[in-house]
């Protein structure tokens, strides 16, 4: 199976300049841990020392926060879109 | 579609100095206070002061009235602004808001390109003022919304009047005239540093260059977010992004690099104990003086707050206070929260 995770644009370092990647996994936790397999660094960006997702990344589940669905524990299946969205920057 | 008055000629109030009366919002631009952080000063000798500036008391809530203001009116009086013609830019919300409540006052038509996660309430606002979004991807961030505005114009050349916060030289100048005279008169002379976020440059490069005319020992002092990867909305990595044509790094004295948690932090401290509810940039403004104030023993530092904060209050910002509030109330020894 495979979730297609959106990469924004100051994470592509590492992920070769790709905007999009497929990863596995049943939940965003699961899926953030595949991430991290495939393009190592990555996980730090996204959740702090505690595992939790650092407060200032947004993260969605076709369109979704996850803030308001169980956050690392939300499910995800074959063909979901996970978009990991920064903060606006500059004037 | 000319304004009818200028502000000189409204009457002023004797006590401070700023318009009592206006026939347009727009006069209400600038003449924003500066306030004494008198409780957020761990480890500043008694003799260093930070002075906050509150740009929220703008009409459009924001710094970026100054900029939208002046370079519209610059527009009028060179005339690429004229009937016929709408306003647009890409912003990442403040100067929406400002174009939107220009364009408003002023009868143009105005449209704003945005990256689609700026905060509802800015979206909210921007609608309110009549004002059309052009939703860019939110992956992109504002360098995103930078080159689809780009796009659109290329497309349609004639219709529009692009302001171009990130190079237009009156963005900078609106600050020289407004900014940094008022620092200047408010603080009688004896500022000693000023600091300001990095956005698109401009508050820091014409309040900075006025205030070295006056006294070329003030320093001038930059906060920017400390990664490409950070969470103070409106301000810029500059390493990483589109730098600005108007940002000329060499005018700076040094730059200050400020963590997303650290002003996080500041904005929650803002809050509870300084009675200021602000936006994440002024938290970095401040992170930013107070690390600036603990390196010397004497002097007045003045930041820039340039927004308050109830246009983030669902935003990202505010998801992480209640948890801070928990561990400061542990810290504390589980007393009341705070």
């Amino acid at each position: 199976m495979s979730v297609r995770v959106r990469i924004p644009t100051p994470l592509r370092r590492f992920t070769g300049g790709a905007e999009e990647v497929g990863v596995g996994g049943e939940t965003v936790g699961k899926a953030i841990e595949d991430l991290e397999g495939k393009f190592p660094g990555i996980r730090e960006r996204l959740c702090d020392e505690s595992g939790r997702v650092r407060r200032f990344v947004n993260i969605y589940v076709n369109g979704d926060d996850i803030r308001f669905l169980s956050s690392l524990e939300t499910p995800v299946k074959d063909g979901d879109e996970l978009a990991i969205v920064p903060a606006i920057a500059g004037g | 579609m000319k304004e009818a008055t200028s502000p000189a000629q409204h009457p002023v109030d004797t006590a401070t100095g700023h318009a009592a009366r206006a026939a347009s919002i727009l006069d209400l631009v600038g003449g924003t206070p500066l306030i004494e952080i008198a409780r957020l000063r761990a480890g500043l000798s008694p003799r260093v002061r930070i002075l906050a500036k509150l740009e929220g008391f703008n009409p459009g809530g924001s710094v970026k009235d100054r900029p939208a203001v002046w370079m519209v009116r610059d527009g009028l009086r060179t005339g690429k602004l004229r009937a016929g013609k709408t306003i647009i830019d890409s912003t990442s919300g403040n100067t929406g808001i400002a174009l939107a409540l220009a364009g408003a006052v002023l009868g143009y038509p105005v449209e704003l390109v945005m990256p689609e996660n700026v905060s509802t309430e800015r979206k909210k606002i921007i609608r309110a003022y009549g004002a059309k979004i052009i939703f860019s991807s939110p992956l992109e961030g504002s360098d995103g919304a930078i080159r689809l505005c780009r796009k659109i114009l290329e497309a349609d050349p004639e219709r529009y009047f692009k302001p171009d916060q990130y190079f237009n030289p009156v963005n900078p100048r609106a600050h020289y005239e407004s900014t940094g005279p008022e620092i200047w008169a408010d603080t009688a002379g004896t500022v000693t540093h000023f600091v300001a976020g990095l956005g698109t440059g401009g508050t820091i490069m014409g309040t900075g260059r006025y205030l070295k005319e006056r006294n070329p020992q003030i320093q001038i002092i930059g906060a920017e977010p400390d990664d490409a990867w950070h969470g103070l909305e409106g301000l810029k990595h500059m390493a990483s992004s589109i730098v600005p044509g108007i940002y000329h790094e060499d005018e700076l004295d040094r730059k200050v690099s400020v963590g997303t948690d650290a002003a996080y932090e500041a904005v929650y401290r803002l809050g509870s104990e300084e009675s200021l509810v602000v936006g994440q940039s002024s938290g970095a403004a401040l992170t930013a003086a107070l690390q600036v104030g603990r390196e010397i023993d004497a002097g007045v530092v003045v930041a820039i707050f340039p927004d308050f904060g109830d246009r983030y209050l669902s935003t990202s910002l505010w998801f992480g206070w209640r948890d801070w509030q928990e561990r400061e109330r542990v810290k504390q020894g589980g007393g009341a929260p705070v």
